[in-house]
């Protein structure tokens, strides 16, 4: 019963840090361009077939598939910016997000047409187990962990420490405020952008390794999993959305856990994260960290 | 089937009247009251589950499983609408996405009670086939006697079915018509143009907001049921988060978000959606008809984009209206 505990840790802290890592950028789009990007989940897409065609059809390895998928998404969100959202700011919100809407729909139908609908995978050995003791892991999840190694404190001292990172916070945080103490609101409009695209691109490959296989469905249908990630840390809270993404892949997978009155069946996980986006907008829907003001 | 043969025709004028109802429910929400829900589909799949399932497990009889359906429905409005209204517009249309991908996946997931993948017929298992919509192919068969032995006029049921749901639209649209010119549509379209200064003369914004939403799901539902109806088979494939978009892309291509322009809207869109099985010449003939649905659904979101872009003063606005001085 423990070893399963532990494994359903370290699936959910896998999960979890591919949730935060794209959740960070969907906040701090949120809460600078105050756009809910509903075209978010097809950015994970079409970094995974970015990475496909580099990694499968070039022959590329996985680590450069993986460089050159978050420069491509990178250079997507930002082309987007300039050319549809940009010109199209201060149209509202309900409009803006109807806007991502079709950008999502055109971006998933140009996947399709391109790639097609069957499935596909990555190269990368699928049926293989590392055995570490209590627990297994896949070399998609092994992948996921080294990745995530590297990128999440650098995230994390990018938003800490930098320039950049602390303006993109201040702005989210209050636009005004930060516009008046000096910070190029443009500017970083821009680069909220390249950091949103390009976190979307590793979590696109990584969704990609630890599913094992994915269609062009894959980013469509974790877009709600981001956003509640999104809500429960608070909208425009960087930090919230980094602890938000862990949490709510943990209360995924440990809801699974057979010393929890037999657990959970597996294929109601989404229902849980549904719930919980349910329940935190009816008692907390400022997040676990966001502020409480009228919105 | 070709061109000219009138039972396609009648079938497409079928699917048209019910995008209509269903982009009707959309533009009470939408239009209306300003609510971005980006997850009708999931009013429709749950009125048509659940008188699905009723009909088929229980033996209700259909018009007190359709009913059931309705409130199912409603049911979904308030479970989206009670966390989110009294917050900014963008947590709506956040649940209503989450929503209507549960939804489906529920569908998909509980085999015993929805049929799973297979759809509707197999809510009794592999073995029987389950049908719901016997009574209501009884009804459309005697109402076509009954027209014939009046009339003398044979119609098929399908034309009836036709009749059926375009004087239901009809009807339903006067009604909105009415209800939007009526004291209650007016508070409406000023807590969609300003919430707070309507609740500043005292109105309850967030229960007009709510009430905008079940009306909505009502007529979701209803779409829901009468595509139920029309198909016989059902499976969670059809209804894909795509339904949503089309009854968005209905409002915006009747023109200008009147309501008026949302029979003209369905219809449109029907012959578009219909009419591209017959575009068989270049450069369409390059892709083969799988390929086709996603070019369609490529076009449904560059239009959407197009059409929010071409309208500088934004979808919703329309501040003449509620000015004094015009």
């Amino acid at each position: 019963m423990w070893q399963h505990f532990a494994q359903l840790v370290i699936n959910g802290v896998i999960t979890g840090t591919i949730l935060a890592l794209t959740g960070v950028g969907a906040t701090l789009v949120f809460g600078i361009q105050r756009i809910a990007n509903f075209a978010h989940g097809e950015y994970l897409t079409f970094a995974a077939y970015l990475g496909l065609i580099l990694n499968a059809s070039l022959g590329q390895n996985l680590i450069v598939a993986t460089f050159g998928a978050v420069i491509g998404t990178a250079l997507l969100a930002l082309g987007l910016h300039y050319l549809v959202l940009r010109p199209l700011r201060g149209r509202g919100l309900v409009a803006m997000s109807l806007i991502t809407v079709g950008i999502g729909l055109m971006l998933r139908d140009v996947v399709f047409l391109v790639a097609g609908p069957q499935i596909r995978q990555l190269a990368i050995d699928q049926s293989a187990v590392y055995d570490l003791g209590i627990v297994r892991i896949s070399p998609g999840q092994a992948v996921a962990i080294g990745i995530t190694l590297v990128v999440a404190p650098a995230l994390a001292i990018f938003l800490s420490s930098t320039g950049t990172g602390k303006a993109m916070r201040a702005v989210a945080d209050n636009r005004d405020l930060a516009a008046i103490s000096g910070i190029d609101i443009d500017r970083i409009g821009a680069y909220v952008w390249i950091l949103a695209g390009g976190l979307a691109g590793i979590g696109g490959i990584l969704f990609a390794v630890v599913q094992g296989t994915f269609d062009p469905n894959l980013g469509y249908q974790v877009l709600f999993l981001i956003f509640t990630t999104v809500v429960l840390g608070g909208i425009g809270s960087a930090y919230g959305a980094l602890v938000a993404g862990l949490v709510l892949g943990l209360i995924m997978e440990l809801s699974t856990w057979s010393g929890l009155a037999g657990g959970l069946e597996p294929r109601f996980k989404p229902l849980l994260a549904f719930v919980t986006l349910i329940l935190l907008l009816l008692y907390r829907p400022q997040g676990l960290f966001g502020k409480a003001r009228v919105l | 089937m070709g061109v000219f043969n009138p039972a396609f025709w009648i079938f497409v004028s079928v699917i048209a009247g019910i995008y209509a109802i269903m982009a009707l429910g959309l533009y009470v929400q939408f239009s209306l009251a300003g609510l971005p829900n980006f997850g009708h589909v999931a009013f429709m799949a749950v009125a048509a589950y659940t008188m699905a399932i009723l009909a088929v497990r229980y033996q209700v009889p259909l018009l007190w499983s359709s009913l059931a359906g309705i409130v199912a429905a409603i049911a979904l409005a308030f479970i989206f609408g009670i966390p989110t209204l009294r917050l900014r517009a963008d947590y709506l249309a956040i649940a209503t996405v989450a929503g209507g991908e549960i939804i489906r996946y529920l569908a998909m997931n509980l085999p015993d009670l929805t049929g799973g993948p297979v759809g509707s017929m197999a809510m009794l298992g592999p073995t029987k086939l389950a049908m719901y919509n016997g009574g209501w192919q009884a009804m459309l068969g005697a109402i076509s006697r009954a027209v014939s032995s009046f009339l003398g006029v044979t119609l098929s049921r399908d034309a009836v079915m036709a009749a059926i749901v375009w004087i239901l639209a009809a009807l339903l649209i006067i009604l909105i018509w009415r209800l939007e010119r009526s004291p209650w549509g007016r508070v409406q379209k000023g807590i969609r143009e300003d919430d707070v200064a309507v609740a500043a003369v005292g109105k309850d914004v967030v229960a007009f907001k709510m009430q905008a939403l079940v009306l909505g799901a009502v007529l979701g539902g209803l779409s829901g049921l009468l595509l139920a109806f029309q198909i016989g088979v059902f499976s969670p494939d059809d209804f894909l988060p795509t339904l949503t978009f089309y009854a968005y892309l209905i409002l915006i291509l009747g023109g200008s978000n009147r309501i008026y322009a949302i029979p003209v809207g369905a219809i449109a869109f029907s012959l578009l959606y219909s009419g591209t099985r017959f575009l068989n010449f270049f450069p369409l003939s390059l892709f083969d008809s799988g390929s086709r649905a996603f070019l369609r659904l490529f076009l449904v979101g560059a239009l959407l984009v197009l059409f929010m872009a071409l309208r500088p003063q934004g979808l919703l606005g329309d501040r003449r209206q509620l000015m004094l001085e015009k």
